[in-house]
């Protein structure tokens, strides 16, 4: 049903259509919306599910751990320092196999503390065995919940849904909220590949030593490239049976012709949108692939999609200090047989909530296309506020504050 | 209910002719009392953790943790239904799982070091959501699993009013890491990170969590403590647990002969001298209030169950230190008192005795330790 809705609460309608048994959460902005809509989507009856209050994320993936190793449909949300927080569970909980699905409404990490979007979270947690979708829009953020529970039971795996914190979570818009007919035919109950049966006991968690441990993380990394296939797979399905395109492995949008491709992963997707429409207006030759699955990375799709591309930008609402880009160096291992050919450069941008404006992101592209781009950049970086602080205090400071 | 007080009164004494040894499994003679027989000694038993696993000789915690989920296992069924465990990281959860062998004959999950509370109230929330009322969910962990690093989760556990029973089998460190100190580590305790070395040899006084307390103060359904020196006591009060809903709490008191320098064989021995020594109140408490306390049959000073351990050796040689054995006297004194363990409060202690040769020098116990102990 079309609704004028806050992002948060098209998902936890969406989530809520998924029927999950058991709901665990642990505030902190920007997800609170979503799991403060569930819980009283529990305690009105909308939803039959046990809605646990936990006291800290490490037990708010526990608790979905928990609830996941006895068959039951287990879903929470957290974010920034809440991730971090729980990291040690969810990295468990893909070396389980335990299909918990979890929101994370993107948000820097401090200190210094933010609570605004930028996408460090989850790219901390790039290496945790989870699938991680991200979402460009509150569509595709609802859309992608009830994905994420098939993909997910489908290869008992764990799935990350990656929505920009405010900018999606706290964004009206008009949304197609699944219907709940819709998605239960969709969606069929989740059959446990193993679960705690006292009829059937089984040992979940054993410890495993080095002569078993590789092979165990080999049969890990095969599973995620299967993964590939279900993620794609599924969101042909889901695009089949609710009559609309959210999901797959990424979207490219104008690459044909295109001398520049910019990759870029969640909402900002849509302002690069308008930027390369105002930039293809003037004839500048700039195309658009928004990743959709980070995790698994569509190494052969997203070949596809740049193969035009004499220069990519990898364009990053998070970095790695001290190194440059991340989603750049998964694009490098993309074209290391065109190495000679693209330039690949990244321009970190949105961070901590810093609004990317279209304006600075024709500017930028409009350099891309001219050759003009250094390896690192960042977006409207306050040059005068920086080389003031240099000046003080010299090259080896800390913070910025000081 | 029954209280811990009248279940530790030896039953059928007669005329002081029988005597009893093993007060602990109530043996008479060489046998069993039948109407007290264990669980372990039923051909019916459960045996949740099964020969095989890894453990230590002499180990406590393998002791604990087999009655313990046999017991509940038992009274699970007895109420038509079965039981799933939840393990937290560590010894128990180490020497009982090495892929591709397990230990376990019921349904068992290990996820991480601190999280085995939370853990078993998913289980629990999922089981629910399930509809399973039938299949009950004990998780149990080390004291560093506990009382420190899980002391977050359970508290929460505790609170929420989850329907798990928590067991921690206390050995008083981080034995699996190699005998660090923990939350759980007596005062002047010789471990890896409270070496007897300097002026102060040991772990400091004065800091450590009393945790069954603490449970006691979120007001749960129960809280009881019990060590393997008394294994029916400690079956009886895992089912009486096992008969009550909501969150539970029982402490075990599990020596360890790697970890405290004891001999394997000393094992149960050294749990009945911290109990009978004051050390470790046994005792049980429902919502908050102490319901039931096992009285000291015969007090014994602190010092007969310091000497058993190499941890403690320090405080007797090269000379004794008999000031730090006086501040351990006095924690001891204190818990007889908090909780009465004297049985009535004008009992008078049975020091420097003959018979227990309690009080006496580290030399003359070399006798007692290889000897049945009597009643």
């Amino acid at each position: 049903m079309l609704r004028e809705i806050e992002g948060s609460k098209a998902v936890a309608a969406a989530v809520a259509a998924c029927r999950p048994d058991v709901v665990c959460a642990y505030p902190i902005s920007p997800q609170t919306h979503i799991v403060e809509e569930l819980s009283r989507l529990v305690k009105v009856g909308e939803l039959d599910s046990e809605y646990v209050n936990v006291e800290s994320e490490f037990a708010a993936q526990s608790v979905a751990i928990g609830a996941s190793a006895v068959g039951a449909r287990a879903y929470t949300a957290t974010a920034s320092q809440g991730l971090l927080f729980m990291a040690e569970a969810v990295y468990n909980a893909s070396g389980l196999g335990l299909p918990i699905v979890m929101t994370v409404a993107n948000r820097a990490i401090g200190a210094p503390i933010n609570i605004w979007n930028d996408q460090s979270d989850t790219m901390s947690q790039r290496e945790s065995g989870w699938l991680q979708l991200f979402a460009a829009d509150n569509q595709e953020a609802a859309d992608l919940h009830v994905q994420a529970f098939r993909i997910a039971e489908e290869l008992s795996l764990p799935v990350m849904v990656c929505m920009d914190g405010f900018v999606l979570t706290h964004g009206v818009e008009r949304v197609d909220v699944p219907e709940q007919e819709q998605v239960d035919a969709f969606l069929p109950p989740f059959q446990p590949v193993q679960s705690l049966d006292p009829k059937d006991p089984v040992t979940i968690g054993a410890m495993v030593g080095p002569e078993a441990f590789t092979e165990v993380r080999y049969l890990a990394h095969r599973k995620q490239q299967a993964a590939l296939e279900v993620v794609d797979r599924v969101g042909r399905e889901f695009a089949a049976a609710f009559g609309r395109q959210s999901g797959g492995l990424l979207h490219a949008y104008r690459t044909e012709g295109a001398e520049t491709i910019v990759v870029a992963l969640g909402s900002v997707t849509g302002t690069l949108k308008d930027a390369v429409d105002t930039l293809r207006d003037d004839g500048v030759p700039v195309g658009l692939v928004a990743l959709t699955s980070f995790r698994p990375f569509p190494e052969a799709a997203m070949a596809r999609a740049l193969a035009g591309a004499g220069r990519v930008v990898s364009l990053e609402r998070a970095f790695s200090l001290g190194r440059g880009g991340i989603v750049e160096e998964d694009l490098r291992r993309v074209l290391w047989n065109r190495a000679g050919e693209v330039a690949l450069t990244t321009v970190a941008a949105g961070l901590g909530g810093r609004d990317i404006t279209a304006a600075s992101l024709v500017e930028v592209l409009r350099r891309a296309d001219r050759g003009e781009l250094a390896p690192l950049e960042f977006l409207d970086l306050d040059e005068a506020t920086v080389a003031a602080h240099l000046a003080a205090v010299g090259p080896r400071t800390e913070g910025a504050a000081s | 209910m029954t209280t811990s007080t009248t279940a530790t009164t030896a039953p059928q004494q007669s005329e002081g002719r029988t005597r009893f040894y093993q007060v602990g499994s109530f043996a008479v003679g060489n046998r069993l009392l039948p109407e007290v027989r264990s669980l372990q000694s039923s051909r019916e038993r459960n045996n949740t953790l099964t020969s095989g696993h890894r453990a230590c000789q002499g180990c406590g915690e393998a002791l604990g943790a087999r009655y313990v989920l046999d017991a509940a296992t038992a009274a699970a069924e007895q109420a038509g239904g079965s039981l799933v465990t939840v393990n937290a990281t560590g010894c128990l959860e180490v020497f009982s799982s090495p892929y591709p062998e397990s230990a376990w004959r019921l349904p068992w999950l290990h996820s991480l070091f601190g999280n085995a509370p939370a853990v078993a109230t998913g289980v629990a929330a999922g089981l629910r959501a399930k509809g399973r009322d039938d299949i009950r969910v004990v998780a149990q962990g080390g004291d560093g699993g506990t009382v420190d690093i899980g002391f977050g989760c359970l508290s929460g556990m505790f609170e929420r009013g989850d329907d798990v029973l928590y067991v921690c089998y206390d050995n008083q460190a981080y034995m699996n890491t190699g005998v660090q100190r923990s939350g759980a580590t007596p005062p002047a305790v010789r471990t890896a990170t409270t070496q007897a070395v300097g002026d102060a040899p040991g772990n400091v006084f004065g800091q450590g969590k009393d945790v069954p307390r603490i449970a006691m103060a979120h007001e749960i359904p129960y809280v009881a403590t019990a060590t393997v020196a008394d294994l029916h006591d400690l079956e009886r009060k895992v089912a009486y647990a096992m008969s009550l809903h909501g969150p539970r709490y029982i402490h075990v008191f599990v020596p360890c002969p790697l970890g405290w320098g004891s001999k394997s064989s000393h094992t149960v021995r050294i749990a009945r001298l911290a109990v009978e020594s004051g050390l470790f109140p046994v005792f049980e408490a429902e919502h908050g209030e102490v319901t039931g306390v096992s009285p000291i049959r015969r007090q014994v000073p602190v010092e007969d169950y310091l000497v058993l351990q190499r941890r403690y050796a320090h405080l007797f040689r090269p000379t004794r230190d008999e000031q730090t054995i006086a501040r351990i006297q006095a924690i001891a004194d204190r818990n007889i008192r908090r909780y009465g363990l004297l049985g009535h409060p004008d009992a008078v202690p049975v020091l420097n005795d003959e018979v227990t040769g309690a009080a006496s020098t580290l030399g003359a116990r070399a006798d007692l330790n290889d000897a049945p102990k009597e009643d």
